[in-house]
């Protein structure tokens, strides 16, 4: 009792995760069992309906199993991978994938600095403008899509309005969403526009905790604004930028909503999670699916351990 | 002001208000064009939400013109007043509301007494306990569908609710336990000293102290954990088809086959219902929100 009594005065905060060591060990042990039943009902949800299904989709990759099928199931090996090795709507399901991540999360990225950047200094109206760059986060992913479809219409949609009868930028409506050779292209736009103030706020937070007179220092020593992005706000934004790309390039590497409420599972844009619910779900192909699932995690697995390297590196 | 440059003394506060008091023709264009940028930023992140308000209370006409009209010349309620008396429609929103009421609370519950383990606790296995729930923020949905499909139909709980509030626990109970542990982490050491100095046992601390001390993190967590739910659209296309249809599916199936036969203004009046709602309350919560975003992305 005196040394908790005699340790509570000090003004130090207390570290995350330590110095609540005691000394009484009856606490301690009551301590130790309650944290494992208090534990336990989480622990108990997360295995039963996210580890036991995400093993199950492991194992039946390796199978013929198909669903409504009396057929026995039986393990096939590696013959779901390399069928879809050989399937190309598969191989363009990845590409597709690739371009979308690769695309959207640069260009928010380059977006999101220079919008955080923007109000990062000090205006009236600050408020107004952090309230409106929620709005596009908080809509649905399914209503921004068709908000969308509605605006790219071909023959009354405002982006065509804007650009052929407004500023004559284009001599004929385009289809933006049924051209194949727009479409992609189109569908980052959308998620662009979701997600770039989204990855801007993330950062104005990395921003805010730069120390101002940084900058003073710098600017007395007669280092530019361009120097000072390069020499001071980028380096010192570095761990939250870090953070921000992890998170944004594991959701763009499993999009599904934007695309499949826009496109369907059309060919010119279908990507690996639309191609793997496709297989399983529509399909009935259990095994082939779970094989193209089961990609889609090593792949996501893959950049989160390289992230976190980078991250590691970064600490140290 | 040509003096105050001279001395300019090397304080952060100073120097911003001696730099905006210059009026040197570059900095008047420094400002238009910052101002021009502001207001592109507002228009661009506001525009389609807004034009989807206003497009869905134009008269019918006016909906498909060529060029547009953008003012309407009469406000019409017949899309509000279609979709309102749209059974199929009130029924997606009842079961929205119920499987993301009931998805908020049963990880909140759960939620908070794990984080509280986590965060507070010492025990033996806590480090693969953190990397286990860790791990399941981080994997893809998509990566559990088919068995969980497979598992729902087995269940008998196809085109049920309680299949969506279990298929939803997968992705708002690990991020309730990480962004709440996160939180206990942050409170002062002291707080169970006081209480068991008073004699009460870990759980009674927990209960009577840190849980009331923990509510703005509950309404955080809570009301992102609602929003991620009530926004879901690949498990609530893939797990249900009439009875259990919740909104995103039913907005996403308006879709016809050719551009031409889209009841655009349904649609519109549907988009506009289903997220006013969580425009106000992202209004309302914007700072909590913030917070618990960047708590929940930039500590994970």
């Amino acid at each position: 009792m005196t040394q908790g009594v005699a340790t509570a005065p000090l003004p130090q905060p207390a570290k995350p995760g330590r110095s609540y060591d005691l000394p009484q060990s009856g606490w301690m042990k009551a301590r130790e069992r309650l944290a494992w039943l208090l534990v336990a009902p989480s622990i108990l949800v997360v295995v039963l309906v996210a580890l036991y299904p995400l093993l199950q989709s492991f194992r039946l990759s390796f199978t013929n199993a198909r669903f409504g099928s009396t057929r026995p199931e039986l393990y096939v090996g590696f013959d779901n991978y390399a069928r879809l090795a050989q399937d190309n709507v598969f191989i363009s399901a990845l590409g597709h994938t690739l371009v979308f991540t690769v695309a959207s999360v640069a260009i928010e990225t380059i977006l999101g600095i220079a919008v955080a950047l923007i109000i990062n200094s000090n205006f009236n109206g600050r408020g107004v403008v952090r309230t409106s760059m929620l709005i596009p986060w908080a809509i649905p992913t399914v209503v921004s899509s068709q908000l969308w479809r509605f605006m790219y219409n071909q023959d009354n949609g405002v982006i065509n309005d804007v650009l052929v009868n407004r500023l004559g930028i284009l001599s004929s409506p385009v289809a933006w969403i049924a051209n194949p050779s727009t479409s992609l292209s189109a569908i980052i736009a959308v998620d662009v526009w979701k997600t770039t103030p989204f990855m801007a706020l993330l950062l104005l937070a990395g921003l805010q905790i730069i120390p101002g007179d940084v900058y003073e220092a710098a600017t007395v020593d007669g280092a530019s604004k361009w120097q000072q992005f390069w020499q001071i706000t980028l380096p010192l934004l570095k761990p939250a930028l870090l953070v921000a790309l992890i998170f944004r390039t594991l959701d763009a590497f499993r999009v599904f909503d934007v695309v499949f409420v826009m496109k369907g599972a059309a060919l010119d844009t279908i990507t690996l999670a639309i191609y793997a619910r496709q297989t399983m779900i529509d399909e009935q192909y259990l095994g082939r699916g779970a094989a193209a699932s089961v990609v889609i995690f090593f792949c996501i697995a893959l950049l989160v351990i390289v992230y976190s390297r980078l991250v590691r590196v970064e600490e140290t | 002001m040509a003096t105050t440059t001279a001395v300019r003394p090397v304080m952060p506060d100073t120097a911003m208000i001696s730099g905006t008091r210059q009026w040197s023709l570059g900095k008047v264009i420094n400002r238009i064009l910052f101002w021009i940028l502001v207001v592109f930023i507002i228009f661009y992140t506001v525009f389609p939400f807004a034009w989807a308000l206003l497009s869905s209370i134009k008269p019918n006409a006016e909906l498909f013109t060529s060029p547009v009209v953008y003012w309407p010349s009469a406000i019409n309620t017949t899309f509000y007043q279609f979709v309102l008396a749209n059974g199929d429609f009130l029924l997606a929103l009842r079961n929205s509301i119920v499987v993301s009421v009931s998805t908020v609370l049963i990880s909140l519950a759960l939620g908070s007494l794990c984080a509280y383990a986590m965060g507070r606790l010492q025990f033996r296995g806590k480090t693969p306990v953190m990397y286990l729930i860790l791990s399941m923020t981080m994997f893809p949905q998509i990566a559990i569908l088919g068995s969980l499909y497979q598992m729902i139909v087995n269940l008998g709980l196809y085109d049920r609710l309680p299949a969506l509030i279990i298929a939803y626990l997968t992705f708002t109970l690990p991020f309730t336990v990480w962004v709440l542990a996160n939180f206990f982490r942050a409170m002062p050491g002291e707080l169970e000293e006081a209480a068991m100095v008073d004699g009460a046992t870990p759980f009674q601390a927990f209960i009577r102290i840190l849980l009331p001390l923990a509510a703005p993190g509950l309404v955080t967590t809570g009301l992102l954990a609602f929003i991620a739910a009530w926004n879901e659209y690949l498990y609530a296309l893939t797990f249900t088809q009439t009875r259990a249809r919740t909104v995103q599916p039913a907005i996403a199936s308006f879709s016809g086959n050719t551009q031409f036969e889209l009841p655009w203004g349904n649609i519109l009046a549907a988009s506009v219902l289903v997220t006013l709602p969580l425009v106000i309350l992202v209004l309302i919560f914007q700072r909590k929100i913030l917070a618990g975003l960047t708590a929940g992305a930039v500590k994970g």
